[in-house]
């Protein structure tokens, strides 16, 4: 036993917590065997190559506990209004348990089954057992572990074959309570020519140390389309561990949007299974400031002929932060006619800052296109000379560039919503950056 | 207007200019011509300000002000434009950001208010009209995937919406076609007025086709070599830098 862990899983065991689909034989199997691997394995440490840059290890020094299932808290309604996002559906999982009285679900087409994973494990377990924990099947660390364990709740949808979605969802995540763990399990089922837009963000709310640990399970059918789009606007105290395993068959697109604001450790992990003439677009940016670490891990698998990748990632990275991208791409001997772009890049605001980019390419198929870059770098002295000779004083220019630099990524948000919100949490996630309202 | 008075310049501790003497009144258009390596560049970004050079003698008074002593986006606001050889592309501002943003940082340098939104848009049209460019292109990245005519016509855009008083341009006509520099040429000319003056820096005597000077002056070795009317840009372009050099030597 891992003696770090150790402490959780004793802890752990005297605890009266209610998780669901305790009566499902196969589950309760599959949490007993993801317990015995965390014992084993604890939360990732950075001996790990794939974990070398981020040390969880204060994690282990706290006590995160999942909330029971009895007491709702009361909470401020007023700053969960403020992070709806407007014509979307919304469900919201506070401290990581679904509360329908905030949620919003009415006029769903019948045919789209969304609800809360406990629901889901009660009314249809025998669906959620044909996914559960497959894209997951080859992940083994102890979040993952960690997660299968102790999650208390999450949410299920399944949209069937040839339907549209007629509004976005969002998966509203709020934390309203100190020292606790919010562990979800969600799966996304999106049948053949299915489509569906989604948007998750993740706030902390009169809470501030915390931990969120997500899992997104998503099976993208033949020729089916998603948009994902990723809110990470943790409390400065809190620790965030989310990722999302997709399975792309044949000819389906995968559009992902990360914007990892908040947290101390944040953590941000994709991985993908691209099927033939599938497409998967993975666009992130990153902030950070004071001693925050923020870690982005991507894994795309060419697996099958003619997919197509495409990745950019930009980092801001302020004070004493810390930004960290991992990007793997691996094209297997099958994989005819990949075509994959990776790109990151890293705008250092100080010289404590520090980013370190790790792209990896692994190609095993022999007629491929892949490209990738990586930069490092300050602001260019050349465009702050150029735009003060457009009678911009230098701070202005470097505020602008700095925000031109964010920017790049934050247009690209088609859901005007996400857009203002994204922006306005910009504004003050960086107020030393001196955004101005009129640069947007 | 501009008066230089022998002005040495170096770039990490080697000598580019070495004496330059040029007196620029308004209304006049001067052309700098020369070969490569003489310091037509340098004379540019020491106008504009631009880090880098050091200035070992010599001082350049701008409306009788010391130019050296002011920073860049003082000397922008106080009316000395550069239109960049190669303008910056700057992904993630807009054209029309970038122009309103200039515009306003004048007219707040002269104490006016902000220019009303209204009348931005009509004065940023008529601009756009005059260098024939698409309104699209305001609400593009600046100069960002533009060929090298939209930037050199984006440069004039943004000359005409600043409305400087000394306007340098730097081998604007580099990498033109012949279309692309009537364009250019028209936007300049049609700005040209008696309290406005040009410094048309050039390595080819084709812009002088189309923008008029009043005076030509060679730079040679950094110095200018040899001074004289438009009809001096015919002479080199039959003879060739190396008359003057010759002549200068």
């Amino acid at each position: 036993m891992n003696s770090q862990s150790s402490r959780y899983i004793t802890e752990y065991q005297s605890l009266d917590v209610e998780l669901p689909g305790q009566n499902l034989s196969w589950l309760t199997q599959l949490r007993k065997d993801s317990l015995a691997r965390f014992s084993e394995q604890g939360f990732p440490s950075s001996n790990a190559e794939e974990w070398r840059y981020t040390n969880f290890s204060a994690i282990e020094k706290k006590l995160f506990i999942p909330s029971s299932k009895k007491d709702i808290p009361e909470i401020n309604n007023a700053a969960l209004a403020s992070y709806r996002l407007e014509g979307c559906y919304s469900l919201v999982l506070l401290n990581g348990r679904f509360v329908a009285e905030l949620s919003e679900l009415s006029d769903m087409p019948e045919d789209v089954q969304l609800c809360s994973m406990a629901q889901a494990l009660q009314q249809f377990p025998d669906e959620v057992a044909e996914y559960f924990g497959k894209t997951v099947a080859n992940e083994d660390h102890g979040f993952i572990h960690f997660n299968t364990a102790w999650f208390t709740d999450g949410w299920f949808l399944k949209v069937p074959e040839n339907t549209v979605l007629d509004k976005p969802i969002q998966i509203l995540n709020v934390v309203s309570e100190n020292e606790l763990m919010a562990a979800t399990r969600n799966l996304l089922i999106v049948e053949q020519n299915a489509q569906v837009e989604i948007v998750e963000s993740y706030f902390g709310l009169d809470a501030d140390t915390y931990l969120t640990e997500s899992i997104n399970e998503v099976f993208i059918g033949q020729n089916a389309r998603v948009n994902l789009a990723k809110l990470q606007n943790e409390t400065d105290k809190a620790f965030h561990f989310g990722g999302t395993y997709v399975k792309q068959e044949r000819d389906a697109f995968f559009y992902h949007e990360s914007f990892s604001f908040g947290a101390q450790i944040a953590r941000n992990e994709i991985h993908t299974d691209l099927g033939q003439g599938s497409e998967c677009h993975l666009n992130g940016l990153y902030l950070g400031a004071k001693r925050q670490i923020v870690d982005n891990h991507t894994r795309i698998n060419h697996r099958e002929p003619n997919a197509i990748s495409r990745e950019t990632y930009k980092g801001i990275l302020n004070q004493r932060s810390r930004g960290v991208f991992q990007g793997r791409v691996i094209v297997y001997e099958d994989a005819q006619k990949t075509d994959s772009e990776m790109n990151n890049c890293n705008l250092l605001l100080s010289d404590d800052a520090e980013a370190d980019a790790k792209p990896q390419l692994e190609i095993y198929a022999d007629d491929v296109k892949c490209a990738h870059g990586v930069t490092v770098g300050q602001l260019d002295e050349k465009s702050i000379f150029y735009l003060q000779t457009r009678n911009i004083d230098p701070e202005t220019a470097r505020n602008m560039l700095t925000f031109a630099f964010a920017n790049e990524m934050v247009e690209k948000i088609s859901l005007e919503d996400l857009h203002t919100q994204v922006l306005d949490l910009l504004l003050l996630r960086f107020p030393q950056i001196g955004i101005r309202k009129e640069w947007m | 207007m501009l008066k230089i008075e022998n002005l040495h310049v170096s770039v990490d501790d080697k000598p580019i200019l070495k004496g330059i003497n040029l007196e620029v009144n308004a209304g006049e258009v001067h052309a700098i011509m020369g070969p490569n390596g003489s310091g037509k560049s340098t004379l540019s970004h020491i106008l504009a300000g631009k880090p880098g050079y050091t200035v070992t003698e010599g001082s350049i008074q701008y409306q009788g002000k010391d130019l050296l002593a002011m920073e860049p986006e003082l000397r922008s606001r106080e009316g000395v434009f550069l239109a960049f050889q190669y303008p910056v592309e700057i992904p993630g501002v807009s054209n029309i950001y970038l122009l309103k943003a200039a515009l306003n940082a004048i007219r707040k340098h002269q104490g006016l208010d902000e220019v009303d939104a209204m009348d931005f848009l009509e004065i940023v049209k008529q601009k756009t009209a005059l260098v024939e460019m698409k309104q699209e292109f305001l609400y593009r990245s600046v100069n960002q995937g533009f060929s090298g005519g939209e930037k050199k016509r984006n440069e004039i855009l943004q000359m005409a919406v600043m409305e400087p008083k000394l306007c340098v341009l730097d081998e604007t006509d580099s990498g033109l076609d012949i279309d692309a520099l009537k364009v250019v040429s028209h936007g300049v000319n049609s700005l040209r007025s008696a309290d406005r003056s040009f410094v048309l820096i050039t390595h080819y005597q084709r812009l002088l086709d189309y923008i008029k000077p009043d005076f030509v002056h060679v730079l040679s070795d950094g110095k200018i070599a040899k001074s004289g009317g438009p009809e001096l840009a015919l002479e080199l372009e039959e003879k060739g830098y190396s008359w003057v050099e010759e002549q200068a030597a």
